[in-house]
């Protein structure tokens, strides 16, 4: 029997150092730091009272629905460029089908999951085919998709709104999926407690928790599970990491990515569903620029943009920083001009940040 | 002795005009460590695809426990036992040592309608498994790319094995590695040779091979020069048989020569 090999420069890492190698920790971090710099800046103007905190908690749930399948997409090495006129064409295909040619909500919503989905593996199916960079070929899709819903909703409405959709949607069995509230009872109860303030008038300042905070957590976490526990997540990794030897091993690297374009587009029409049916109407405009901003949130996560490692977790802490700041510098009543400033700032320095988690990782034997 | 696990009998294979084999023979049995010599360009890589399902051989047969064999496919070589260690290990280094080891075949475990990837039992599986190879892991949730090189081969090696691999074919796994690494490589090739497991060693270090090596069989320019059991052959043999040997020689005297002369 040969001797056994050991690595003589070796030593023991304490809990704590492997802790700060996490994907997640920048972002945990940094929204630790936002909470306190809003607690004493803005603490006395309501920024943290149960409507506030609703508030900002709506801004970062829109984002963070997005921002959890945009990790995942970036972790297996690609981009979609095209989520936000996603969600404007998904709008479109929401409210044109039910206000001008009778369809009900729901027909209308399956209708829409359906292409967008379907628009989705186009792309996926474009980038591994052609081998082209995905921030190309879903750049190209960017302009393609806004171009045809302002062409098709110019072309069927003579606007660029459609709205109305309000009356259509109040007793679709699907509208209170999107846009209703939930736990009123508990809040109700809280209220009564004096937990949570009351307005003037004696009814409890928020009403329930709004739906699309229910999917944020819910996507966040399903996102989470899929790319720790399963099989699935495995290959994720493995086709951001190391196309060629995923390959080689028989991972299905194009199918892998594939799906996860398709759920981007999915996200993308969840998204554009929760806004209007909240709000009654589709715009053509609606979604722009939230590419830019679901990857501001992944990359403050702590996800790699040349893929193969990051978090689901992570992405909504950086919704979570999104939606704080947003609504922080709003209540502090600082210019909101100045918030894209920040935001930029926060993901460069986050993926300076990234880049010394990770050489600490690869590092830490 | 036992019989081959797997039999070249007077393969070719050409590219065009370039005879890349012509009438090679080589074969490899149980428990044996057969080293696969030669230059650059000698042919090594090229019978390292036909062994591995890449090339089909235009002349020959491939044998495996006796019976003819047409591979369909590298998956379908694997399939018969044969496993193939490329230089880039087909490793992930960002994901931890026990996804590595079970990646494309992950074991999955049942909680009523959701299964999921048992992660006890892979970390378990990979440190042990790779313990049996000799190298003890610090923690299977490492990242590979936390590992050395000839931890990452053990690796490589250990999961290969794990898999059903009755023949490993190596390629070059110590070109790369430092001397110390290199003798860790040439330990789990020895281990893997205990553990009734037919090694290919490819190499074009007579010193690595001499050291583990059974049996050594020679390519030039795309033909064997002979296979040499390691008790009819000395190293030094084996250098001077090696395109490098004779040719360094020659070098040397041109120098001596030049010395002499002057600067011209």
């Amino acid at each position: 029997m040969l001797s056994e090999i050991r690595d003589e420069r070796v030593r023991s890492v304490s809990r704590l150092s492997r802790l700060l190698s996490r994907p997640e920790l920048g972002a945990a971090a940094g929204t630790v730091l936002v909470f306190v710099f809003f607690a004493i800046t803005a603490g006395n103007t309501g920024l943290f009272s149960a409507k506030g905190i609703v508030n900002f908690l709506e801004v970062s749930a829109q984002l963070g629905i997005l921002a959890a399948p945009v990790a995942l997409l970036m972790i297996a090495g690609e981009f979609d460029l095209s989520v936000g006129s996603m969600i404007g064409f998904a709008g479109i295909l929401i409210a044109i089908p039910s206000v001008f040619w009778g369809w009900p909500i729901w027909l209308s919503l399956l209708f829409t999951f359906a292409v967008c989905g379907g628009i989705g593996a186009l792309n996926g199916l474009a980038v591994v085919r052609t081998g082209l960079p995905s921030f190309i070929v879903t750049l190209g899709s960017l302009f393609m998709l806004r171009g045809l819903t302002l062409g098709l909703t110019r072309g069927i409405s003579g606007r660029t709104q459609v709205s109305g959709v309000h009356e259509l949607a109040q007793n679709d069995p699907l509208n209170s999926l999107f846009s209703g509230q939930v736990l009123s009872g508990p809040i109700a109860w809280l209220a009564n407690l004096g937990l949570i303030g009351k307005r003037a008038d004696g009814m409890p300042a928020i009403s329930g928790i709004p739906v699309s905070i229910v999917w944020w957590i819910v996507l966040t976490l399903a996102c989470t599970w899929l790319l720790t526990r399963s099989r699935f997540g495995n290959w994720i990794f493995a086709a951001g990491g190391e196309a060629n030897a995923a390959r080689n091993l028989g991972v299905p690297v194009a199918r892998t990515k594939i799906t996860l374009f398709v759920m981007t587009a999915l996200a993308a029409a969840l998204f554009a569903a929760i806004q209007v049916l909240v709000t009654g109407s589709a715009d053509t405009l609606r979604g722009t620029q939230k590419e830019f901003e679901a990857i501001i949130a992944v990359v403050i996560g702590g996800t790699l943009l040349t893929g193969g490692y990051g978090s689901a977790i992570g992405a909504m802490f950086g919704a979570l920083i999104f939606g704080v700041v947003q609504m922080g510098i709003f209540y502090t009543g600082i210019d909101t001009d100045w918030f894209k400033l920040f935001m930029g700032a926060m993901m460069v320095i986050a993926v300076l940040f990234n880049s010394y988690v990770r050489n600490r990782a690869m590092r830490s034997r | 002795m036992a019989e081959p696990y797997v039999e070249l009998k007077s393969v070719s294979k050409y590219f065009g005009s370039v005879v890349a084999l012509k009438d090679v023979s080589f074969d490899v049995r149980p428990g044996e460590v057969h080293c696969l010599l030669g230059d650059n360009g000698a042919g090594k890589s090229t019978l390292i695809k036909t062994l591995s399902g890449v090339y089909t051989p235009d002349e020959g047969e491939i044998r495996v426990q006796g019976k003819p064999t047409r591979f369909a496919s590298p998956a379908d070589t694997r399939d018969s036992g044969i496993a193939t260690v490329y230089q880039d290990l087909a490793l992930v280094p960002l994901m931890s040592v026990a996804r590595n080891f079970f990646l494309g075949r992950e074991p999955m475990r049942k909680f009523g309608p959701i299964s999921q990837f048992d992660a006890d039992f892979a970390n378990r599986t990979a440190y042990d498994e790779m313990s049996a190879m000799g190298i003890q892991l610090r923690d299977p949730e490492q990242p590979v790319g936390t590992l050395s090189g000839g931890e990452r081969q053990c690796l490589a090696i250990a999961r290969a094995v794990y898999f059903g691999a009755k023949v490993l074919i190596l390629d070059e796994p110590t070109s790369a590695l430092g001397v110390h690494q290199a003798s860790v490589v040439l330990k789990l090739i020895v281990q893997s040779k205990a553990r009734g497991i037919g090694v290919i060693f490819i190499s074009h270090n007579v010193h690595h091979a001499y050291v583990v090596g059974d049996r050594f069989t020679l390519l030039k320019r795309g033909r064997s020069t002979g296979t040499y059991a390691k008790g009819e052959i000395t190293r030094d043999q084996l250098l001077n048989l090696m395109a490098g040997g004779k040719e360094l020689v020659d070098l040397e005297q041109e120098l001596a020569k030049s010395a002499r002369n002057g600067p011209a």
